[in-house]
């Protein structure tokens, strides 16, 4: 238990918001001597409006495509200082600060092999300015900028393939994590905070206001995108994988029917068999289905 | 005891006497050979500092953001293109009240692409909430840095300080300069202790959102901190005077017979160095001309120009950028200067010479005072090339 709270109630997320559960279990799993760097975005908004702010740990905002440039100067500054053994260093960001416009900055941390955590919390569009879609954002997906209509049904590009980008930097930690398995997500935390080097974690984070669901459906959604195979959970040291969640797969439709941004697809089968093959791939790609007799 | 150095190397002298403990920068032309000095004096033990090469000047600046922010002395340089694609950073740092010390070599801003060196790039991020400093040769250049360094960390002010000097000319220009003494320097500049720092023994949020409610007072903050500066600035000027012998005065603007002048050109940066030259041959000749010399950019010194050109009949402003659309920049400033006031120049007649690195000569500045009389002239062009120009158009 650490002695004083890390991240603290009374911000002012949503209801139901992924990213400050998420935020939330991260910098527990990481405690107190930790610096936290934050991008521009909902976490940065809603936890750090002066004059209150939400952490319990040093932490600092500076642009929305920085993060990583500014960790990797926190960083060098604690070396300098001698302090680096006895200090983390947390860069965060959302997926577009991550994915879209913090891309470059992440690719030369990475490169340069800062030793930093980097947290990406995708919720799979720009949230923070109203729902628009970023590279993260799942095919078929209705945003505000990749509407549905008459021409349109909906985003019409595959996910930018982050934790892979992060693997091809030859960086020694790269995982993946659910706002919905907390143990895992806790657990790859403190692992990625014992290797030296920079480490890349991606967390699915469901935005109720985003993809259109109840509030009280956050852990749901996000365990469905994980049993169906949208979103394995996988686990790199090396650029071994060393592990990954095996699910008995539910089928698609029951992570796109809960959801607003998914429901011009219902009456789409076409488009609902190219997102279950998108899971079957990754199902494939990752051995993720399990070889214990079906349980369900 | 002086050398005969490189400007880019005398800035590297300068930095490594502060004693960094980060550097961070990325390659581009006339600044490179600065950082390039400093990673040598990295890899030869000379500089104990982080030297992090990072991937953009967006990231330069963000590295040294985070170092500052981390409570250690942090330093990087650019030019033209860098600067800007730093712009956002660069009022990031201003806002968040960082000290920090930048180098500018300037030069032109693209399209056309240009390598060579006018102010445009500098100058246009004036409204930054930097101090801008403009050097007229290497030993002010030095000097520059040190007493950038002794500002930007000063309680009273924790602001970043810019300090500009023309790309090529002074970059790539070798001149004799006094590099001080370590002792004098940690004397005139001690260890940076700072204000506020990431530290989880002390966890403190920094970068927050401010509303309306919030963000208009921290505008004003920085407004009335520059304003200090002004009677600041001198006096860190005289405590450098003390330690080191070399007396920039107020180190707002210097006076080159500009007390008696009847025509005096007010300009920034090395173009000071000729037209000081002119203003010797001139008055040798009898004619009463002068310099005005800006150092400090921003804060704008409004008093002391003022007072240096109240009794002036024709003041000429020289201009190495243009604000396309308005008047030329220092122009603006000179001009604002006297509206509304008792005393005031008949004239003030604005001028843009050197931009894309165009050289000004001893002829220009000739021209110049030649053109200003009595019939105000505004943003005239000098030595352009009219064949060029029909060329343009086709004519």
């Amino acid at each position: 238990m650490e002695d004083r709270a890390l991240f603290k109630p009374g911000h002012t997320a949503c209801a139901g918001c992924g990213q400050a559960i998420a935020a939330h279990l991260v910098i527990e799993a990481a405690g107190s001597n930790t610096i936290v760097v934050n991008n521009t975005g909902c976490l940065e908004v809603f936890s750090t409006r002066y004059p209150e702010t939400a952490w319990g740990v040093p932490w600092i905002h500076s642009l929305f495509e920085n993060a990583a440039a500014v960790a990797s100067g926190v960083e060098a500054a604690l070396i300098y200082l001698g302090k680096k053994d006895t200090t983390n260093v947390i860069a965060q960001a959302g997926d577009g600060g991550t994915a879209d416009i913090g891309l470059q900055a992440l690719s030369g941390m990475f490169e340069r092999g800062h030793d930093v955590l980097y947290v990406c919390y995708t919720n799979e569009a720009y949230m923070n300015t109203g729902v628009q879609r970023s590279s993260l954002t799942p095919f078929a997906a209705n945003t505000a900028t990749t509407p549905t209509g008459i021409k349109s049904r909906g985003n019409i590009t595959l996910q930018k393939p982050m934790p892979e980008i992060a693997l091809a930097h030859g960086i020694p930690y790269v995982a993946t994590c659910s706002a919905g398995f907390t143990p895992d997500l806790q657990r790859k935390v403190k692992k990625a905070i014992s290797i030296k080097g920079p480490k890349y974690i991606q967390i699915h984070v469901p935005c109720p206001l985003g993809w259109r669901h109840e509030p009280g459906q956050t852990l749901e959604v996000a365990k469905l995108a994980v049993e169906t195979g949208l979103y394995p959970l996988i686990e790199y040291e090396n650029g071994v994988l060393v592990s990954r969640k095996t699910i008995t797969p539910k089928p698609v439709e029951e992570y796109l029917k809960v959801q607003g941004r998914f429901r011009h697809l219902l009456d789409n089968p076409e488009a609902v068999k190219q997102i279950q093959e998108i899971a079957e791939n990754n199902i494939k790609k990752y051995d993720l289905r399990s070889k214990e007799p079906k349980d369900n | 005891m002086k050398e005969f150095l490189e400007g880019s190397r005398a800035v590297a002298e300068a930095i490594r006497l502060c004693k960094p403990g980060v550097i961070s920068a990325y390659p581009i032309t006339p600044q490179t050979h600065i950082v390039e000095e400093l990673a040598q004096m990295v890899a030869d033990g000379e500089l104990n500092a982080q030297f992090v090469n990072v991937e953009s000047e967006h990231s330069a600046a963000s590295v040294v953001l985070g170092a500052v922010a981390t409570g250690v002395r942090a330093f990087t340089a650019t030019s033209s293109q860098g600067l800007l694609y730093m712009a956002e950073v660069i009022f990031n740092i201003a806002g968040m009240r960082l000290p920090l010390v930048l180098t500018c070599a300037n030069r032109a801003i693209s399209a056309p692409i240009n390598i060579w060196n006018d102010q445009q790039d500098s100058v246009s991020l004036r409204d930054a909430g930097w101090i801008q400093l403009y050097a007229e040769n290497n030993q002010e250049v030095v000097d520059l840095h040190l007493i950038g360094y002794r500002l930007s960390e000063d309680k009273s002010i924790m602001l970043p300080v810019m300090v500009c000097m023309d790309g090529f000319i002074l970059t790539h220009g070798m001149e004799p300069v006094d590099i001080p003494e370590q002792e004098k320097l940690d004397k005139f500049l001690p260890a940076y202790r700072p204000l506020y720092k990431l530290d989880p023994a002390e966890p403190l949020t920094m970068g927050l959102l401010a509303d309306p409610d919030y963000y208009l007072e921290t505008r004003f903050a920085i407004q009335e901190t520059l304003k200090e500066a002004l009677s600041f600035i001198p006096k860190i000027s005289k405590e450098f005077y003390g330690v080191f012998g070399r007396d920039y005065k107020d180190c707002l603007i210097e006076e080159y017979f500009a007390k008696d002048a009847e025509k005096v050109i007010v300009a920034m940066g090395s173009v000071c160095g000729t037209i000081k030259e002119v203003v010797d041959e001139l008055r040798k000749k009898g004619k009463k001309v002068g310099l005005l010399k800006i150092i400090s950019y921003r804060p704008f010194p409004y008093a002391k120009v003022y007072e240096a050109l109240k009794n002036v009949p024709l003041v000429a402003v020289l201009d190495k950028a243009v604000s396309l659309g308005a008047y030329a920049p220092l122009a603006i400033e000179i001009k604002a200067t006297f509206f509304g006031k008792k005393k005031s120049p008949k004239v003030v007649s604005s001028f843009v010479a050197g931009l894309g690195g165009r050289d000004i000569t001893l002829d220009s500045i000739k021209e110049i005072f030649r053109k200003l009389s009595q019939k105000e002239v505004n943003q005239e062009f000098i030595d352009l090339k009219p064949e060029l120009l029909r060329e343009e158009y086709g004519g």
